[in-house]
C-alpha cells in the first residue's frame, strides 16, 4: 500500500482517538475564544427580557440525556433569565418519560440559584405521552392535560396557576428540544392558537428550523451548544456551554483536516496510477 | 337673663357657623382642584362606534366588542387610563364591568357568556373619571359549523383528492403510467439476494416513530413486500421495534407476506420483537445486532433522529448493503454518506408502489405530480406578485385561526 | 381529526377532546404490550442460552430494579432518580457522542471530490463546518456570512423543495389508506 492509499484509508479508530484528544485538551487548557451572538439568538433573548415581572412563560423541556449537552444549557439559561426578571414559569416536559429527570434537574438547580419556590414563582406540571393531544389539550385548558402538578398537588390548589387557564395566559412558549416536537409546538400552539413561539434545538436539527424563523412562526431560536454559549453570554452567566465551545471549534477543525488528507490522498494517488499506467 | 344669654348665644353660634362651612367647602373644593391636574375637571371623551358582535369561526360562548378609541386617547391630549368593558343581559339593567383594557387598544373579546343569550355592552374611558360610550346589543353568541378562515386549506384537500382518484381511476382503466426508475428499490431484490448467498440475516428499522405516524405506516407497506421477497428467497428477516403498537402491527404484516409466498411455516415470531423505546438505548441494541448478526443487508425506512447515523456508520463497519428512506429531511445527509441507496422524501412514499407496480398505487404518485407541478407555478406567480409588490395574490392564500 | 380542523363547533369540540383524551390513555396502555414482548424475548433467549444471553439478564434485571425504585417514588432524592442521574444519563449521553466519532469518520470517507457535485458537497460541508464555530470569524471573517448565507438560502431551498414533496407524499399516502386503495399495512395483500 503506497502512502496515498494509507492516507484515503487511515483506520477509523486513529481518527476517533484524534477527535477525542481535540475535545478534551481545549476542556482542560481553555482557549477562551469570543462567542458572536446570531440574531436569532437575540430575537429570542429581546422578546423574554422585554416580558414584565409576573408575566408568565410557559417553558417545555423536551429533550433526555441524551442531547442533555446541548440543551441543558439552554433550559438552565432561560430559566435564569426568566427567575432574575421576576417572570413566572410553568415547565413541562412532553417529548420522554426520560425527559423527566432532565426536566427537574435545570428546574432545581435555577430555582435554587434564585431561591424560587414551586406553587408560587413556577409550576412543573410533568410529562405525558402523546405530545400532540397535550399541546392541543392545553390549548384548551392546562387542566385538561394536568389535573396535578408533577408533585401531586391540584392545579386549583397551586397560587400561580389558579388563574390561568390556556395560552391566551401565556406569553411565550419556549421549547427545548433535541426531536421534531418542535413542530407539534409551531403547528399546533403557535399556528391553532396564536401564541408566540421560542425554541432551542440541537445543532444537527437547527438548519431545519430556519424555516419557521423566516415565515415568523418562530420568534427565535437557539442551535445547540454555540446557540446555548451565546444566550449564557447575553444573560451574562457563563457556565457549561461557553466552556464546552473551545472543544467544538477544534474538533471542527479536525474534520476539515481529515477531509483534506483524504482528498488529497485521493487525487495523488488518482495521478500516481495514471503515471504509472502510462509509464508501464 | 339666662334668656338672653340664650339667644345671644344662638345667635354667635349661627354667624360663625356659615362662614365656616363656607370656608370648608372652599378648601374643600380647591383642594380637590389642586389634588387633580391643573386644568383636569372634565372625565375623558368616550369611546364611539362601539360594535358587538359573535366571535366568528369559534365554538361560540364569545363576543367581540369593537370600539374606536376616545379623542382623548392620544399623546398630548388628556390621559385616557384605559377601558372597561360593562355587559348587562337588559338595557335597562345593572351593567357589570366584565373585562378591562389599557389605552391604546380598542378591542375586546368577552368569553364568559352563554350561547343564544342576549347581552347588552358599553365601554367607559376612564382616567380619574371616566366617560361611558352608547350601549350596544342585544347581540347574541353560537358556535359556527365551520370555519371561513379554512377555506384555502379545503380547496386544497379537495383539488388534491380529485386528482388522486382520478388517476388512481384511470390506471384502473387500465391506462399505462410511467414511473421513473428509484435506484434503491431497484436493488431490493440484488440485496435481498445477497443476504441468501451470504447465509446472512436481514435486518429492517422501521423508524423510531409511532404507528400515527405517516413515515411508519409507508415503511409498514414496504416491509411487507420486503418480506415477501426474503419469504421466496428463503432468508431470515429480523425487525426490531422502537414501538409496541408497531410491532404487533409488523408481525401480522410479516405473517401473511410469509403466508402470501407459501411460506408460512418460515414465519418466526421471535424474529419482530420490541426493543426499547428509548432513542439511544434502541440504536445501541440494533449495533449490537449488526456486529452480532453480522446482516448482510440493513434497511432503514421510516422516521429517524439523532441516531440515525450511529446506526448506519455501524452498518458500514458490519460491511452490510444499506438501504434508507426517510422524510426526516435533517437525517438525509447522514444516510446519503453512510448508505449505499438512499429514497430522499417522496420517494420514499412512492416505494411501495414501485415495488408493487400495482396500477392504483402508480396512479396515486401521478397525482402527487401533478400536485407538485401545481405548487411550483403557484410558486413561481407568487415570488413575481411579490416582486411587484402586490401582495393580493399572497393573501390570497393566508389561513387564519 | 381531519373533518374536525374545519368544524369549531361546540359539539365537534367535544368530539375532538374526547378523542384526544382517548388517545392519551391508550398511549399509556401500549407500554404494557411492550413491556410484555420485552420479558418474552429475553426470557426465550435465557431459556434457550441464545447468543449474549448475558444481556438478557442485564435486560431483565434493569427492568425490574427501575420498577420497584420507581414505585417507592420518583422526586430528585428518591433511588429512581438517583440512578437516572447517575447511570441512564450518562450512558445515553455516551451513545450520543458516538455521533461525534462518527461525524468524522463518515465525513472522512464520503467527502472525496469524485465528480462536480460531490465538489460541491465537500466546498459547502467545509465551509459550513469552520463558518459556524467562532474559531473560523478568526480565520477568515467573511466565512461566517458565507456559510449563514449557504444555510439560508441553499439549504432553504433545498429542504423547502424536500418538504413540499414530503407533504405531498404524506396526503397521498393518507388518502391511499383512508380510501383503502392502500392494504398492505393491514397484513391482508392486495
Amino acid at each position: 500500500m503506497n502512502i496515498y492509499e494509507k492516507m484515503m484509508s487511515i483506520d477509523r479508530r486513529i481518527l476517533f482517538v484524534l477527535i477525542a484528544l481535540s475535545v478534551i485538551i481545549p476542556l482542560l487548557k481553555p482557549l477562551l475564544l469570543p462567542i458572536n451572538v446570531t440574531k436569532e439568538a437575540k430575537h429570542l433573548y429581546e422578546f423574554v427580557d422585554e416580558l414584565k415581572p409576573g408575566d408568565v412563560v410557559l417553558l417545555s423541556l423536551d429533550y433526555d440525556p441524551s442531547t442533555m449537552a446541548e440543551c441543558h444549557p439552554m433550559a438552565l439559561s432561560i430559566l435564569r433569565q426568566c427567575f432574575s426578571r421576576g417572570i413566572k414559569v410553568i415547565v413541562t416536559s412532553l417529548a420522554r418519560p426520560e425527559g423527566l429527570g432532565t426536566a427537574e434537574m435545570a428546574l432545581t438547580q435555577a430555582a435554587k440559584e434564585y431561591r424560587k419556590k414551586n406553587g408560587e414563582d413556577y409550576v412543573f406540571l410533568g410529562y405525558k405521552p402523546n405530545a400532540a393531544a397535550v399541546v392541543l389539550a392545553m390549548g384548551e385548558n392546562f387542566r385538561l392535560a394536568f389535573p396535578n402538578d408533577f408533585y401531586g398537588s391540584d392545579l386549583e390548589n397551586i397560587p400561580m396557576i389558579k388563574g390561568l387557564k390556556n395560552y391566551k395566559n401565556i406569553r411565550i412558549v419556549v421549547t427545548v428540544s433535541g426531536s421534531a416536537i418542535i413542530d407539534t409546538w409551531v403547528i399546533y400552539a403557535g399556528g391553532r392558537y396564536g401564541v408566540p413561539i421560542g425554541a432551542g434545538v440541537t445543532a444537527v436539527m437547527a438548519t431545519d428550523y430556519y424555516k419557521y424563523l423566516q415565515s415568523g412562526q418562530l420568534v427565535g431560536l437557539l442551535g445547540g451548544l454555540k446557540g446555548a454559549a451565546e444566550y449564557e453570554k447575553l444573560i451574562k452567566h457563563p457556565d457549561m456551554a461557553t466552556k464546552g465551545m473551545d472543544g467544538q471549534n477544534i474538533a471542527h477543525l479536525m474534520i476539515v483536516f481529515f477531509i483534506i488528507i483524504g482528498n488529497i490522498g485521493y487525487f495523488l494517488g488518482k495521478k500516481a496510477k495514471a503515471s504509472k499506467g502510462m509509464g508501464g | 337673663m339666662n334668656k338672653k344669654l340664650q339667644t345671644r348665644d344662638k345667635g354667635c353660634l349661627r354667624w360663625w357657623i356659615l362662614p365656616l362651612a363656607a370656608l370648608i367647602f372652599l378648601l374643600a373644593l380647591g383642594g380637590g382642584v389642586w389634588a387633580q391636574s391643573p386644568g383636569d375637571t372634565l372625565p375623558p371623551s368616550p369611546p364611539s362606534g362601539v360594535t358587538a358582535f359573535d366571535t366568528p369561526n369559534d365554538a361560540g360562548r364569545n363576543i367581540t366588542i369593537d370600539w374606536q378609541l376616545s379623542p382623548d386617547d392620544v399623546r398630548g391630549g388628556k390621559t385616557v387610563k384605559g377601558y372597561d368593558i360593562l355587559r348587562s343581559e337588559s338595557q335597562e339593567g345593572e351593567f357589570e364591568v366584565v373585562g378591562s383594557v389599557v389605552a391604546g387598544i380598542s378591542t375586546f373579546q368577552d368569553d364568559k357568556v352563554d350561547n343564544h343569550k342576549g347581552y347588552f355592552y358599553k365601554v367607559k374611558a376612564k382616567d380619574h373619571l371616566f366617560s361611558e360610550s352608547e350601549i350596544v346589543g342585544p347581540v347574541e353568541t353560537s358556535g359556527q359549523w365551520y370555519n371561513t378562515n379554512r377555506t384555502v386549506v379545503l380547496i386544497f384537500v379537495v383539488l388534491f383528492t380529485t386528482l388522486v382518484i382520478y388517476f388512481v381511476s384511470s390506471a384502473k382503466k387500465g391506462k399505462k403510467l410511467y414511473v421513473r426508475p428509484i435506484p434503491g428499490m431497484d436493488a431490493v431484490d440484488e440485496a435481498v439476494g445477497r443476504a441468501t448467498e451470504m447465509g446472512r440475516p436481514i435486518l429492517y428499522i422501521l423508524g423510531l416513530s409511532t404507528i400515527s405516524d405517516v413515515a411508519t405506516i409507508a415503511s409498514l407497506t414496504i416491509l411487507g413486500r420486503v418480506a415477501k421477497k426474503v419469504a421466496e428467497f428463503q432468508s431470515k428477516l429480523i425487525v426490531p421495534c422502537y414501538d409496541p403498537i408497531v410491532m404487533t402491527v409488523a408481525q401480522e404484516v410479516v405473517k401473511n407476506a410469509y403466508l402470501d409466498a407459501g411460506r408460512p411455516d418460515a414465519y418466526d415470531e421471535s424474529n419482530i420483537w420490541f426493543l426499547s423505546q428509548s432513542q439511544f438505548a434502541y440504536a445501541a441494541g440494533v449495533n449490537g445486532i449488526m456486529l452480532r448478526e453480522r446482516t448482510a443487508t440493513n434497511f432503514y425506512l421510516g422516521m429517524f433522529y439523532a441516531e440515525s447515523l450511529i446506526l448506519a456508520e455501524t452498518g458500514n463497519i458490519a460491511g452490510s448493503i444499506q438501504i434508507a428512506g426517510t422524510d426526516a429531511v435533517v437525517q438525509l445527509p447522514f444516510f446519503i454518506t453512510s448508505c449505499d441507496y438512499t429514497l430522499i422524501g417522496e420517494e420514499f412514499y412512492a416505494a411501495s408502489a414501485y415495488l408493487s407496480r400495482e396500477p392504483k398505487l402508480l396512479g396515486s404518485i401521478k397525482a402527487q405530480d401533478w400536485g407538485k407541478l401545481g405548487l411550483i407555478t403557484l410558486i413561481i406567480l407568487g415570488g413575481f406578485f411579490a416582486s411587484l409588490h402586490i401582495d393580493a395574490f399572497v393573501n390570497l392564500f393566508t389561513v387564519g385561526h | 381529526m381531519a373533518i374536525q380542523f374545519f368544524i369549531p363547533h361546540q359539539i365537534s369540540l367535544e368530539v375532538y377532546r374526547g378523542a384526544l383524551d382517548w388517545l392519551m390513555i391508550i398511549a399509556g396502555f401500549t407500554m404494557v404490550l411492550g413491556i410484555g414482548s420485552l420479558i418474552i424475548h429475553h426470557t426465550n433467549k435465557l431459556k434457550h442460552q441464545g447468543e449474549g444471553w448475558g444481556y438478557s439478564v442485564v435486560t431483565l434485571l434493569g427492568l425490574v430494579v427501575m420498577a420497584i425504585a420507581g414505585v417507592r417514588g420518583m422526586g430528585i432524592d428518591t433511588p429512581f432518580m438517583q440512578i437516572f442521574i447517575y447511570a441512564q444519563n450518562p450512558i445515553q449521553a455516551t451513545m450520543f457522542s458516538l455521533l461525534a466519532f462518527f461525524i468524522a469518520s463518515a465525513a472522512y470517507r464520503a467527502f472525496r471530490a469524485r465528480s462536480f457535485v460531490a465538489t460541491l458537497l465537500l466546498l459547502a460541508a467545509i465551509i459550513v463546518m469552520i463558518g459556524r464555530v467562532p474559531i473560523g470569524a478568526k480565520i477568515w471573517p467573511p466565512i461566517r456570512d458565507i456559510s449563514n448565507w449557504l444555510l439560508d438560502y441553499p439549504n432553504m431551498v433545498a429542504k423547502r423543495a424536500i418538504v413540499l414533496g414530503v407533504g405531498l407524499g404524506m396526503i397521498s399516502t393518507a388518502l391511499k389508506i383512508i380510501l383503502g386503495i392502500e392494504r398492505s399495512y393491514l397484513g391482508g395483500g392486495k
